[in-house]
């Protein structure tokens, strides 16, 4: 029996392909960095939900291995702005990048001119930007024990490039929007990005993956973020792909002394989506919160898997996360805070909340702690329950109806999270996106 | 006032022979109880007679079934009506224990309320400068710390807060019929004797308050009309003030062996 699923030979033939597009200048180390990752996946393939894979246990990717996902060679899809804005959020005075089918379009961004702030498209930065790309591209987001990570590697062309120099910072947040066009056939996408935070600087950062596409089609998407000593990243992922799509989002975080990074993960949908997010506190006194909020109905399937890593002492890590479950959707909740020999006085919480709607919806949610340094505080709580109906019957002798009281306990549920978010015009879309999608949940179940 | 209030002619509520209770478990036993506008009744007991029965069928709790008899309000069924149509019509359940509502903000929730219980009234609905102003003094009233509006529903509240707080969605939604079920429990002297005051504010004679409440001690506050004894799920005696003050004194023990003793005991 094979260890992974068959690779399918369309990725293959892309690839030669997609080699044979590439301009001939740049230089050869990212030659060879996609063709090992391209060898690696051809190793791996697409990982198992089998025995003894704790990564993969609760989520089957075999619907995404039997299926053909073309690369997308014809970058010349039509969208506007007025489109993307229908889907994502929207601010005037965000900076935006836009890529369509992962592909960089100049035409829908914004060109960011700071002092001391570059942003620009993968392509050019691995060309102009030399050293601290090759210091930092594919070395925190590692493909050796990854698949998906390794294919979206052995693509690597375009995405997002953000560097902010030593004591710098951005004023206003920067929104990297990866949307995928409506295309005649099944494409797939390889959003890909790398954060530099320099020394005490600050930004905030909104990565947003969108749909306009109605067809069944594949993101595979990168992100590294790495942040200097004193630096501060409020970063957000924003999962809005269509009902069908499937997601597999890979994150790698690196954190230096002091270090501040905070996180908010909203996921409303797609068939299969996947969340895998590990943060490595790899100094002293380097602190990370990490929220999320995730709404299912239907027969989607959403895995958080998130591991966080104090290797130094004195570092703090929350994580709060909550899904809103309907339909017959299952959510998985995986991943461990590990503490590492000597990473003394660390202080770690995770804590992952579920709301079921619906009697077959499911929620299999495993947060662990292992710890091998002694002086520690670490705690984590897993809860998984449906609307109280003492909390709807008081509701309802206020005079509020049953739809009306389910929304609001639902919705308060969900503000523990929306509220967290520091950015206001992208609370305000993410709680009215909310409320949208759960007033098509089925209400009415309590009585 | 709604305008079926005002064609209504007779008691604004009538209880006639109740038999309720949860499961196959019966707790009322053939209850009866009259109460006109302007009235404040008090219905004491011991432990398990009855009391929060009583006052969850009226509001409509859901768990709890009525087997046999009727509840008038208004000249109409109330049973048939669902808890929110009730509060909608004028009934209101201050509860024993307040429900926390996580993330469900004071301010937003009691608007809402407001909003749907003026809409039925026939009244326009009320600005929001109009009624952030309403609230805050009906917050000052209550002796409450005006932050109150940003707070999730009794979330974090001290037991003392609770109660206070449904004392003040009572005065914002303006009942005909209050409920007060054991309000007075777990109330230090200064809590009781605010939440006392917001009540007697309350009272008119456009409005009933149904007192349930195993201690006479917040009558000393509220001085109630009638007094009604609920023993073993039935009314076994009635009368006014005294009869809490005699209780008080002698126990409820008294009042179980007069009847045993067969001693005729009015309704």
């Amino acid at each position: 029996m094979p260890h992974a699923l068959a690779t399918p030979d369309s990725y293959l033939t892309d690839f030669r392909t997609f080699e044979t597009s590439l301009p001939d200048e740049g230089p050869d180390w990212i030659r060879e960095v996609r063709q090992q990752a391209l060898a690696r996946f051809r190793e791996l393939g697409f990982p198992t939900a089998r025995r003894g894979n704790e990564k993969w246990k609760y989520t089957n990717v075999r619907p995404i291995a039997d299926a053909t996902f073309s690369y997308p060679f014809d970058a010349g899809a039509e969208v506007n702005l007025a489109d993307i804005r229908s889907v994502a959020p929207w601010d005037d005075g965000w900076a935006t990048v836009v890529f369509v089918n992962g592909r960089y379009s100049p035409a829908l961004s914004t060109v960011v001119a700071l002092d001391g702030v570059r942003v620009t498209n993968l392509e050019e930065a691995v060309r102009a930007d030399g050293d601290v790309i090759e210091r930092h591209l594919a070395r925190h987001a590692t493909f050796e024990d990854d698949g998906f990570t390794a294919l979206n590697t052995a693509f690597l062309r375009d995405g997002a490039f953000v560097h902010v120099s030593e004591g710098e910072s951005l004023q206003s947040p920067l929104h990297l929007i990866f949307v995928t066009a409506e295309g005649a056939e099944p494409g797939v996408s390889y959003p890909r990005t790398l954060i530099v935070a320099g020394a005490r600087s600050e930004l905030t950062v909104i990565e947003s993956y969108v749909s306009l596409s109605s067809s069944r089609y594949l993101t595979d998407a990168v992100t590294e973020i790495v942040i200097g000593d004193g630096a501060q990243v409020d970063h957000y992922k924003l999962l809005l792909e269509s009902e069908g799509a499937f997601h597999v989002a890979t994150s790698r975080v690196y954190q230096s002394e002091d270090s501040v990074f905070t996180s908010t993960s909203y996921a409303r949908g797609a068939a299969i989506a996947r969340n895998d997010i590990r943060v490595l506190l790899d100094a002293p006194g380097s602190s990370c919160t990490l929220n999320g909020l995730y709404l299912t109905s239907g027969s989607q399937h959403i895995d958080n898997y998130i591991n966080i890593e104090h290797a130094k002492p004195h570092g703090t890590s929350r994580l709060f996360y909550k899904g809103i479950l309907d339909g017959e959707s299952k959510a998985v909740f995986g991943g461990t805070v590990l503490v590492q020999p000597g990473a003394d006085k660390t202080d770690a919480y995770q804590e992952d909340k579920n709301l079921l709607l619906s009697e077959k919806a499911e929620v299999a949610s495993k947060p662990s702690l292992e710890i091998y340094a002694d002086d520690v505080k670490c705690g984590h709580g897993a809860t998984a329950g449906t609307i109280a109906e003492d909390a709807i019957f008081y509701m309802r002798s206020r005079g509020l109806d049953v739809e009306t009281a389910t929304a609001f306990l639902i919705e308060g549920f969900a503000s523990g999270i929306l509220d967290k978010v520091r950015v206001q015009p992208l609370r305000a879309f993410l709680e009215k996106l909310t409320a949208k999608a759960l007033r098509g949940s089925r209400f009415g179940q309590a009585s | 006032m709604s305008a079926r209030a005002g064609n209504h002619k007779g008691p604004l509520l009538e209880v006639r022979d109740l038999h309720a209770g949860v499961g196959e478990v019966e707790i009322l036993k053939g209850l009866n109880l009259t109460v006109n506008l302007g009235e404040v009744h008090a219905v004491m007991g011991p432990n398990g007679s009855g009391k929060s029965t009583l006052a969850n069928v009226l509001a409509g709790k859901p768990e709890y079934k009525v087997t046999a008899g009727e509840v008038i309000y208004e000249g109409s069924n109330l049973l048939k009506l669902t808890p929110d149509k009730r509060a909608l019509n004028g009934i209101f359940l201050a509860f024993q224990y307040p429900v926390e509502l996580p993330g469900v903000r004071e301010r937003e929730f009691m608007k809402t309320a407001l909003d749907a219980i003026r809409e039925h009234r026939g009244l326009e609905k009320l600005s929001v400068r109009e009624f952030n102003k309403l609230f805050q003094e009906k917050i000052a009233q209550m002796e409450m710390s005006p932050d109150l509006v940003k707070r999730s529903v009794n979330e974090g509240f001290s037991g003392g807060e609770k109660k206070r707080n449904e004392i003040l969605q009572m005065v914002v939604l303006e009942p005909k019929l209050a409920l007060l079920d054991e309000t007075d429990s777990g109330l230090d002297i200064d809590a009781l004797k605010v939440v006392a005051n917001g009540v007697n504010k309350f009272r008119g004679p456009s409005r009933a308050i149904v007192i349930v409440t195993h201690y006479q001690r917040i009558l000393d506050y509220i001085t109630p009309d009638f007094v009604h004894v609920l023993i073993d799920g039935r009314i076994v005696r009635s009368g006014g003030h005294e009869l809490a003050l005699e209780l008080e004194a002698k126990g409820y023990e008294w009042i179980k062996e007069a009847i045993e003793s067969g001693e005729q005991v009015s309704v």
